[in-house]
């Protein structure tokens, strides 16, 4: 299989508003600290490609998303289906 | 009575668990394969400290779907007594037995450090044979301990005493500076509503005999025993 020609399922999970992120605060700090000002924020997250084999459905990418890639009690996630 | 301790690809703490239960307490133990689906007739079941599966995607996220692990929920959901140490916890939140979610350390760096707990809730077989208000002193040892849950569902957790304890100083008092890592209200551990599934961040398996440093991690099994024989546990 060439991953170059599959499906793709691009998932991005992150922290649900309210939701402490640590990582965050201390990267919008180095780039303050590198002089760049002008970003108030950062919220940090996590981005999986997910190969599909042929006829894979978002349906299938939902579940994969609730089961395991997320987890719902802080995290929320998005699903951009690529041919 | 019988101990299970629970061992998952990655667990670190599994003898600790079983030498606290075989050498100080004296009880019949046996370790559980994660990919068994047989929890050999243990009366309590012990989900160890460590990195399960290396902590990959979420602390305790894989472990979940380990096949011991849906024996442990049956067992739990029929009133099994479960502990969950350190990791243990944190599985116990990913297959929601226990409600809540871990985060990173406020301060992102690993903590391995003495705390003090104070005990809040006596109903539970870890618990019950506590003194009223008891202080316990064991270490935490871990870098995602942050417990974190909703407004709602915090404020449900604090309404029906499911926290089971929270750091505190010297004093019991839960002082900013005694959290070792953001917990939300200091909670270092939880139950579940009906009180039989237990979990916590800090090691009671790390605080078994003098030369640990502390001994008030063994009342917490002794309690379990107690409890589980039916004497003397009132709360």
């Amino acid at each position: 299989m060439n991953p170059e020609n599959t499906a793709k399922a691009i998932v991005t999970v992150r922290y649900k508003d309210g939701v402490l992120d640590p990582q965050g605060a201390t990267i919008q700090r180095a780039l303050s600290d590198l002089g760049m000002n002008g970003i108030q924020g950062v919220r940090t997250g996590r981005t999986f490609e997910l190969q599909l084999s042929a006829g894979a459905t978002r349906d299938l990418v939902e579940r994969a998303c609730r089961a395991l890639l997320a987890n719902p009690v802080i995290e929320s996630y998005d699903i951009e289906m690529r041919a | 009575m019988k101990f299970g301790v629970v061992v998952f690809p990655g667990s670190n703490c599994d003898f600790d668990a079983f030498a606290a239960i075989r050498d100080v307490l004296h009880q019949p133990v046996e370790y559980l394969w994660h990919a068994d689906s047989d929890l050999k007739q243990c009366d309590c079941i012990l989900l160890p400290g460590g990195f399960s599966y290396g902590d990959y995607l979420r602390a305790g996220a894989i472990a979940r779907f380990a096949p011991v692990v849906e024996k442990v929920v049956e067992f739990a959901r029929d009133g099994g007594a479960v502990l969950g140490i350190c990791n243990g916890f944190q599985i116990l939140l990913e297959v929601g037995l226990l409600p809540g979610a871990m985060l990173k350390n406020s301060h992102l760096r690993f903590v391995h450090r003495d705390v003090i707990l104070r005990c809040e809730n006596r109903t539970t077989p870890f618990t019950c044979g506590l003194p009223d208000g008891a202080l316990l002193r064991m270490p935490v040892s871990h870098g995602e301990g942050n417990y974190f849950a909703p407004p709602n569902l915090l404020a449900e957790i604090e309404e029906r005493g499911q926290v089971v304890f929270r750091y505190t100083d010297e004093s019991g008092v839960p002082a900013p500076g005694a959290n070792p890592n953001g917990s939300i209200h200091n909670i270092a551990g939880i139950c579940n509503e009906q009180g039989n599934v237990v979990g916590l961040m800090p090691h009671p398996d790390r605080a078994t005999e003098p030369v640990l440093g502390s001994t008030d991690g063994i009342a917490m099994f002794a309690s379990c025993v107690t409890s589980l024989q039916g004497t003397a546990c009132e709360a």
